[in-house]
């Protein structure tokens, strides 16, 4: 089966943003970019089903700047078999990335769609679920297991008080979590290899998607800082505090 | 304005991030309404109704709702939306599953896990593992809007006399089935809604060494967490992990053992009232967050603590 996967360029996870002196976003000039982790999660589980024969042809799309072909290009070093990028120069809310991806979902006939869960940029946790509501597809979030059986999806999902086993009618959307797989590294051949496999740019226009958004950002400001406390020397003189001078125990 | 909270529940009882969703609802301003979808809800809807500030609680009992499965769910939410001016959830693993669901269903985007309510339309949000506070603003007809439980006081559990009305429309998508679930079995506090919490990182070295976590949690009444170095090295669970990706968490006493304080982290815990660092790398940036550092081996502290609180 076809399985297509979504990837998303954010700000690398080991970067620490500031907010601009104009409270109007956060400062992403020369900041290192790169694939969202859950996506490379949501790749790895793509390619392992390939591995397993389960999925015939991967499919990576990005709905995104120009730049984001950088991770298009991850993604097929990492197996994907061809890539689009919905090129769009403004950040988008998820509904409109979903809607972008639904057209693609329409072009391309998927039976599996695996994206990340969230993306560390804007935490919003959307994507995956409102793109199964577009399509009408059944979905399996926070996935840490999944099973093609037939027809059916089987889908370990990490819910709060622990885990819950959903069987789902393929076709189906995934969004992963932490523990779904480990993500493999690109070796040095795939990423030449890579360079050669093809890379579509559409735009959402030509997809005849309207991107339009009900929600407008107004300002960005840092968090409250909180200040360092003091160093304790012993457990004993812990307690005594805790006790007596924050009166919490 | 009236205003449809969406009730989490578990185990037959209301669950505590339901209270502080209402609170949410509250600042906003207009009569709340509140969903409790299920199949045999009937005495949690009765318990849904003493929830202060609750004018009128919407029983949806059917087969269908049972274990929340989003494909059924959402289309029960989106036929009740147009009654009102905002649909809020607990941003719980529930929330996060059906609401951006409905909000795709309504052709409007969904905001998630608001920390305050500037007004009717504007509320603010952390993004970047919370390392910058966002406010936005929606023009939204229905405004759909996942809660951060620990943004919000939670409102009296007992004190209302809300009305009680049943919700006949079933929909069952066929879509999707519930096959099981494990769920953590403990007889401690649950992590969100605990006074103390007491996390645990990579330094614990090993799973089994947890257990000086759970002993001294016993004697403090207190939820046991981790970071997500520990649950990636599998010493626990995911469902004990805090952090960006994981649970938020606001005790009134945080205890950190043997955690570094990457920002992932941190963005799950910061708001605790008192936070408490034991780790053995004075240098580890858990400690500029910490009200009360211990520059200590944790193998050697633990138990010291144990004997004296």
């Amino acid at each position: 089966m076809k399985v297509l996967v979504a990837v998303k360029r954010v700000v690398d996870y080991n970067v620490k943003v500031r907010v601009k002196a104009d409270n109007s976003g956060v400062d992403l000039a020369n900041v290192k970019m790169s694939m969202n982790p859950f996506c490379e999660i949501a790749v790895e589980e793509a390619v392992r089903l390939k591995e397993k024969g389960v999925a015939s042809e991967i499919i990576a799309v990005a709905v995104g700047p120009t730049a984001a072909q950088e991770q298009l290009r991850t993604a097929l070093a990492l197996g994907a078999d061809r890539a689009i990028l919905v090129e769009h120069a403004d950040e988008l809310n998820s509904l409109a990335v979903a809607k972008a991806l639904k057209a693609i979902v329409d072009k391309e006939q998927p039976q599996l769609v695996i994206l990340g869960k969230q993306a560390i940029d804007s935490d919003n946790n959307q994507t995956g679920q409102m793109l199964a509501a577009l399509t009408g597809f059944a979905q399996g979030t926070f996935a840490s297991k999944v099973e093609v059986a037939g027809d059916t999806l089987n889908v370990t999902r990490e819910i709060d008080g622990g885990l819950q086993t959903v069987a789902l009618k393929l076709p189906a959307v995934v969004t992963t979590d932490l523990r779904l797989n480990e993500p493999r590294y690109a070796s040095l051949p795939n990423i030449m290899k890579a360079k050669k496999k093809p890379l579509e740019t559409l735009t959402a226009e030509a997809l005849g998607v309207a991107l339009t958004s009900t929600t407008k950002t107004l300002k960005v400001e840092a968090p409250a800082a909180r200040s360092a406390g003091i160093k304790v020397k012993s457990v004993a003189e812990l307690v005594e505090k805790l006790k007596n001078e924050a009166k919490v125990i | 304005m009236t205003i449809l909270v969406i009730a989490e529940h578990e185990a037959g009882a209301v669950a505590p991030a339901t209270l502080n969703t209402v609170a949410a609802a509250a600042k906003i301003g207009g009569d709340v309404h509140l969903l409790v979808a299920g199949a045999g809800v009937g005495a949690i809807a009765e318990a849904a109704a003493k929830i202060a500030g609750v004018a009128k609680v919407l029983v949806a009992d059917n087969a269908a709702y049972e274990h929340a499965l989003p494909e059924n769910v959402a289309p029960l939410i989106v036929e009740l939306a147009g009654n009102y001016s905002h649909v809020l959830a607990p941003a719980s693993t529930n929330g996060k599953n059906i609401l951006p669901r409905v909000a795709a269903l309504l052709d409007v985007d969904q905001i998630s896990e608001i920390i305050a309510v500037e007004s009717a339309d504007t509320f603010k949000r952390p993004i970047y593992a919370g390392n910058a506070i966002a406010t936005v603003q929606s023009s939204a007809a229905v405004k759909v809007i996942t809660v951060r439980a620990t943004g919000f006081d939670a409102v009296a559990s007992e004190g209302g006399s809300a009305s009680v009305e049943s919700v006949s429309a079933a929909h069952d998508a066929g879509k999707s089935s519930f096959v099981g679930e494990e769920l953590a079995k403990s007889d401690r506090p649950e992590l969100t809604a605990a006074k103390i919490v007491i996390s645990g990182g990579r330094g614990l070295q090993n799973g089994d060494n947890f257990k000086h976590l759970y002993t001294l949690a016993d004697k403090l009444g207190a939820a046991v967490g981790a970071s997500r170095a520990a649950v990636d090295a599998g010493f626990v669970p995911n469902d004990m992990q805090v952090g960006q990706t994981g649970k938020i968490v606001a005790p009134q006493l945080y205890i950190a053992v043997g955690i570094s304080g990457a920002i992932q982290h941190l963005a799950g815990m910061k708001d605790s009232k008192v936070i408490v660092a034991i780790n053995k790398d004075e240098e580890a940036p858990i400690f500029q967050v910490a009200d009360y550092g211990l520059v200590a081996d944790l193998f050697e502290a633990i138990p010291e603590l144990e004997k004296l609180v």
